[in-house]
């Protein structure tokens, strides 16, 4: 009764194949052909290039970056040894200002002992000169005390 | 009466009616030329408008063209391998583009305001005789691709884990373009008619939702299609090991 016409078996119907698929095919063929020239090729030389040009940037931006890297390292290294040598300079200088003072300290020390030592020489001297002279009064003292006595008798 | 109507407004549907050319002795169907060379010449007008100029800073339309060749390119890579891919790249985006056209230019364009003598105009691929072009055009190039790629080593492919497999892989190249033509054919007339079918019950909002996911279906056949043709190369330029 519906007037669907599936199967239509001499005229028409779903399933009807003629020369429309070989023409379809060569009209797809063509387009391939088209297509390629006209959107393909072009459009995947832009993108391409793009590509390459951003890869290039890439790899010139990493190769700067391991430049860079590399000199931080060069500086690094010689900052270090900069600062041992630093280090080596303060320690001599110390080292040094040390010994000097020592050496200063050595020094007025011996001239302390020394002037001491003289000093005491000279007491010593001086004591036993005292004692020299207090031993011949006290023997003239006696003396006279003897004379003297001798005289009364 | 009312029914009446009904009746002959459902014939209006016209399955299966063609508007035929007669060129000598061959016939063709002449609607589905019209709406592909319609449908066709809008896409290339698209794509020189496009291409026209293109810089290295994409603008306008450059950018959607630019898209649409990474998808395709990607659709392409991933199934074909990294090797060949770029030989296959403009058969597999022009199926992908001559179908997906196709299907939307179908579904999206009032083609019944066009009044033919017999038949009526829709998505070209709604015809069995377009799919089943583009099916067997998939065929012979995944049997090109093999055997330019690997020569008669092709043929390994048939008895490839074990010789059990070779009815089997003789059998598919039978059922790949069977499927490939019937799937695409199937859901693209199926949805034209129940669209066809729901304006003439319903002609208010309910065929909207339906026009939708005839669209929604539409784009993943044209995906499906692309993708297993670019798959079926890749499998016959695959080399085993």
């Amino acid at each position: 009764m519906l007037a669907f016409n599936f199967f239509g078996a001499t005229e028409g119907g779903l399933f009807d194949i003629n020369a429309t698929l070989p023409l379809m095919a060569i009209q797809v063929v063509a387009l391939t052909y088209i297509l390629n020239s006209l959107f393909f090729k072009p459009v995947g030389n832009v993108v391409e290039k793009r590509e390459k040009f951003v890869s290039n940037n890439i790899i010139e931006a990493k190769n700067k970056l391991s430049e860079v890297k590399k000199l931080e390292a060069d500086l690094l290294t010689q900052l270090q040894s900069a600062r041992t040598e630093a280090q080596k300079i303060v320690s001599e200088a110390e080292n040094e200002s040390d010994k000097l003072y020592k050496e200063a300290l050595d020094l007025a020390n011996n001239e302390a002992n020394a002037s001491k030592e003289k000093a005491r020489l000279e007491i010593e001297s001086q004591t036993s000169a005292a004692r020299d002279q207090l031993s011949k009064q006290a023997d003239d003292l006696s003396e006279l005390i003897v004379s003297r006595l001798i005289l009364e008798k | 009466m009312f029914f009446n109507s009904l009746l002959t407004n459902f014939a209006a549907l016209e399955v299966g009616q063609h508007l035929y050319w007669q060129i000598g002795n061959i016939r063709l169907h002449g609607q589905v030329f019209l709406t592909s060379w319609i449908l066709l010449g809008a896409l290339l007008v698209f794509v020189s408008l496009g291409t026209k100029k293109m810089g290295n800073d994409p603008k306008g339309l450059q950018n959607l063209l630019e898209f649409l060749w990474d998808y395709i390119r990607d659709l392409a890579r991933t199934q074909i391998g990294e090797k060949v891919y770029r030989d296959w790249m403009p058969f597999i985006g022009t199926l992908f583009l001559f179908v997906f056209v196709s299907n939307w230019g179908g579904a999206l364009i009032p083609w019944r305001l066009i009044k033919l003598p017999s038949g009526e105009l829709g998505a070209p691929t709604a015809d069995i005789n377009t799919t089943i072009a583009l099916a067997l055009l998939v065929s012979l190039s995944y049997f090109y691709a093999g055997l330019s790629n690997k020569g008669w080593r092709y043929f390994e492919y048939y008895v490839h884990p074990t010789p059990i497999m070779l009815p089997f892989k003789i059998l598919e190249d039978f059922t790949k373009p069977l499927s490939l033509s019937f799937r695409l054919f199937g859901n693209i007339l199926a949805d034209e008619l129940v669209v066809g079918v729901l304006v003439f019950l319903v002609p208010l909002i309910l065929p909207i939702p339906v026009m939708f996911l005839g669209l929604f279906t539409s784009a993943i056949q044209a995906l499906i299609f692309a993708t297993l043709a670019a798959y079926y190369i890749g499998e016959a330029v695959e080399e085993h090991h």
